[in-house]
């Protein structure tokens, strides 16, 4: 039997790579790819959260379907801030993109 | 009652003349000098309507009529407000006439001038700030009309601001009256400290039973320093000669009844904080009296005629002040209003006789009266007026203030100001001869001033001959607790006449008849002549504290300024600009970076929320 | 509920997958691994019974997502593919302090102890369809004009704005 903990040290466990995945990688598509990681982790949660405390109420779901959303959203426009900043600056390094500094 | 509760109208017709000078016609020179004439006019129509009021309606100097509109609330409560009574009506009268002739004189006087509609616009602002000044029912609001005047006279010293000379006797005269504003300004705020309230009545209410407190004495003496600069006494009297850079016109306005008499109406205004203190009267008699003597000396020597005028209006300042200090408030005020008519008489009369003849050297004009008739005649009157000759209006109103000061026991106030009153005769008839009789000396031939400049000088002869006969009336209209018109001393006035005329003889002998060289005098008191021609070196001994002891203090606190104070601050920024250079690095501007120390804060905050386990 | 020997193979693949994303020097392979922790995960939402989301994470995610990434890969596209996916200097650091926070999450969820009931699953996709037209209308209203922005901000961003 496998019960809520086995769920969520799965997601820590995926958190954490995609975490690892952030901080460590170079290229910008590379750290999108992890931020999705986390996502999907935080999704797993959700549902079996929703799935083992009130499985009558869809409120989990509903939240994940939500997420997608934003997920998807996120990617999309992440995506095409990483293509505009290459066609201008003609990389994809993440340690390039330091005009944050004064 | 209906001019005294439109008496606040007075100040704002030539304020509102002053706005459409300044922003409307100040390219149309006839108009601007209409509309500065006529809104002077219904001032002077308005002070004749309160006046009127006043004596009808049984307004006294001990009910006046007063009202006002909350100013400011909090913290303070300040009025802007109108105090009516005989005294402010008679001020009124005075500014807006004076101010009146003035105007009407400047129009012929300025007509070739650039400055033209600038030059009224000021007069106008200068009146109204004048008046305002005059029915203040408070010393806040005093004050502000107060600085008002001052800001004015600056504007029209330096009225020919390219004159280097100008500008400078502009700066002069308003640091001058700063030092005496500064005084002022400080002894108001004690007397509000004291009796938290402004009001002249309030605080004519509150001061007798204080009369004998230290810290009362010193806020008075505060107070009398403004009107010490301000009515040119000594030791910050320097302003005044100097003044003389502006325009003759605003002379006449500055010593007759805008300026100079603030001074001595805010004396006569706050009379009860400066009566009741015996020290303080004391010292403002003596200031007076020395002043009026200086003041006398000097102008004996002067050959500039503008500058012989500025130190007769001192010393007659001096009269006033020396009468508000032994008590003849009524004598002072008299001498004051007098003093206004003649004093605007002679300042208009000189700008007459420059204008014709293009110099202001007396020594290089002569048989000024075989050109110009009615200036020289009118001249000669406001001179025996000055003098104090009998019927004119000087002697009536000299004659009660030495005559306040004998009867009050101040003997040796009494024999100085009996001697200015011959140094009076003396110089105005070394003036008066030079000046219009003996050969033609000028350049320039001279001519006849048109008649806008002649007519005032008429109106204003006319009062200057008979004004005087007024002074029993007057007396018994403006006066401090107690009808103060003193009895006629046929003594006093016997010896004031003699000495009025031994001056007058004694000039006509020198200069007239030429019977004793003025040349070989002026060789023999050599040293005397040298110290007063050069004011008692009065400029140059301010000259020497300034470059001596006021700049070395200024050095000190520049230093303390720059090094303390600044380094101080230079260091502080220094150590955080040292600190951001090193802490700059931290801001990588990785995005990694921040995001590993965000998340790691993260973890700070579970292992926080988590510490039981 | 599920057995141990079905659940735990299953995760311990997702996580090998994962790893391998972050893992590989070749962002094309890092992308491949992606679409298989994708489906993993979606493997996952189906133990957990919900097989709508299930449906919906292959579609969203190892469809739409997987395609724009590649997508982006090709779009900004190096001369050489395998050394397109480094580490930066941060990576042992920041594996050791993964480690540690994995382990804390861990131990946090162990020691938690959530009390809970075997209950029964119903229909969850009509239960969805009742929440996103119901309670959470609103908030369904507002993430499609969430979406339809991002796609006009994504076009601006790449195509540019015309002056």
């Amino acid at each position: 039997m496998v019960g809520l903990e086995g769920y969520l040290i799965l997601a820590a466990a995926l958190f954490c790579i995609g975490l690892f995945g952030a901080f460590a990688k170079k290229n910008v598509i590379s750290v999108l790819m992890s931020v999705e990681l986390m996502l999907n982790a935080a999704i797993i949660n959700l549902v079996a959260f929703n799935r083992f405390l009130a499985p009558a109420k869809v409120t989990g779901h509903i939240f994940a379907i939500f997420i997608f959303v934003v997920a998807a959203a996120g990617i999309a426009v992440g995506l095409a801030i990483v293509i505009n900043i290459y066609r201008s600056r003609a990389t994809t390094n993440v340690e390039d993109f330091n005009i944050l500094k004064w | 009652m209906t001019f005294i509760n439109l008496a606040w109208l007075i100040p704002i017709f030539p304020v509102v003349s002053f706005v459409l000078i300044s922003f409307i016609t100040k390219r149309f020179k006839g108009i601007s000098a209409m509309i500065a004439i006529a809104g002077m006019s219904v001032s002077l129509l308005f002070s004749l309507g309160v006046f009127y009021d006043v004596i009808t309606s049984g307004v006294s100097m001990e009910h006046p009529v007063e009202y006002a509109v909350s100013w400011l609330t909090a913290p303070v409560h300040i009025d802007a407000g109108v105090l009516v009574d005989p005294l402010t009506a008679v001020m009124l009268l005075i500014v807006t006439f004076v101010g009146l002739m003035v105007e009407i004189y400047s129009w012929g006087y300025m007509h070739n001038d650039a400055g033209f509609s600038r030059f009224f616009a000021y007069l106008s602002l200068f009146s109204s700030s004048m008046l305002g000044l005059v029915i203040a029912n408070n010393y806040f609001q005093m004050f502000f009309f107060w600085e008002l005047v001052g800001l004015c006279s600056y504007l029209l010293i330096g009225f020919y601001f390219h004159k280097p000379s100008a500008v400078e006797a502009n700066k002069k005269a308003f640091v001058t009256n700063r030092v005496g504003d500064f005084g002022f300004l400080i002894g108001i705020l004690c007397l509000f400290i004291a009796f938290g309230t402004f009001n002249f009545r309030e605080l004519a209410a509150g001061i007798p039973a204080y009369a004998n407190i230290a810290f009362l004495t010193i806020t008075a003496i505060l107070i009398f320093t403004g009107p010490v600069a301000k009515s040119a006494q000594f030791p910050l009297h320097v302003w005044l000669p100097d003044a003389m850079e502006g325009p003759t016109p605003v002379s006449a306005l500055i010593h007759a009844a805008t300026m100079v008499a603030a001074g001595v109406y805010l004396l006569a205004r706050g009379y009860i904080l400066f009566f009741s203190i015996q020290e303080v009267s004391l010292i403002i008699a003596y200031i007076g009296g020395i002043t009026a003597f200086i003041a006398g000396t000097v102008a004996l020597v002067q050959r500039d005629l503008k500058r012989i005028l500025a130190f007769s209006t001192m010393s007659q300042l001096g009269y006033m002040v020396m009468a508000m200090g032994v008590g003849g408030m009524t004598a002072g005020m008299f001498h004051l209003t007098s003093h206004a008519f003649f004093k605007a008489l002679l300042f208009l009369g000189a700008g007459s006789i420059i204008h014709a003849i293009h110099t202001q050297d007396i020594f290089e004009m002569g048989g000024v009266i075989k050109k110009m008739k009615v200036t020289s005649v009118t001249f000669i009157i406001g001179s025996l007026a000055l003098a104090g000759i009998p019927p004119f209006a000087g002697f009536f109103s000299k004659d009660e203030i030495l005559t306040v000061t004998y009867e009050n026991g101040y003997k040796f106030l009494y024999f100085l100001g009996l001697t200015t009153a011959f140094l009076t005769a003396f110089y105005m008839a070394r003036l008066v001869f030079t000046v219009f009789f003996g050969e033609d000396r000028q350049k320039h031939s001279g001519h006849e001033s048109p008649w806008v400049m002649t007519l005032p000088l008429v109106i204003l002869s006319v009062f200057a001959v008979f004004y005087g006969f007024l002074s029993k009336s007057f007396g018994s209209f403006i006066y401090f607790e107690a009808e103060g018109h003193a009895g006629p001393n046929y003594m006093i006035m016997g010896a004031s006449v003699a000495v009025a005329l031994g001056g007058i003889i004694l000039g006509w002998l020198i200069y007239g008849r030429k019977a004793v060289s003025a040349q070989a005098l002026q060789e023999r008191f050599k040293p005397v002549y040298k110290l007063l021609f050069n004011q008692y070196y009065l400029n140059e001994a301010y000259q020497w504290l300034y470059d001596n002891i006021v700049l070395r203090i200024a050095k000190a606190f520049y230093w303390v300024d720059r090094n303390i104070v600044d380094g101080f601050l230079n260091g502080f920024t220094a150590l955080i600009a040292k600190i951001g250079t090193k802490l700059r690095f931290v801001q990588t501007g990785s995005l990694q970076n921040y995001a590993f120390l965000f998340f790691m804060a993260i973890a700070l905050l579970i292992l926080w929320l988590a510490v039981p386990i | 509920m599920i057995s141990p020997y079905v659940f735990w193979p299953i995760a311990v693949l997702i996580v090998v997958f994962a790893i391998g994303v972050v893992h590989f020097k070749n962002i094309v392979h890092s992308a491949l691994m992606l679409i298989l922790t994708f489906v993993g995960v979606a493997v996952v939402f189906i133990l957990l019974e919900a097989e709508f989301l299930a449906f919906v994470q292959i579609l969203v995610y190892a469809g739409a997502i997987s395609i724009l990434i590649v997508f982006a890969v090709m779009l900004t596209r190096r001369i050489d593919m395998n050394e397109s996916n480094p580490f930066n200097k941060l990576r042992w650091i920041s594996l050791i302090f993964c480690l540690g926070f994995f382990g804390l999450i861990v131990r946090i969820v162990l020691t938690s102890r959530i009390s809970y009931e075997k209950l029964a699953v119903q229909d969850t996709m009509g239960a969805i369809a009742d929440g996103l037209f119901g309670n959470y209308m609103i908030p369904f209203e507002v993430a499609a004009i969430l979406l339809l922005i991002a796609i006009a901000g994504a076009i601006i961003l790449t195509k540019g704005v015309k002056d």
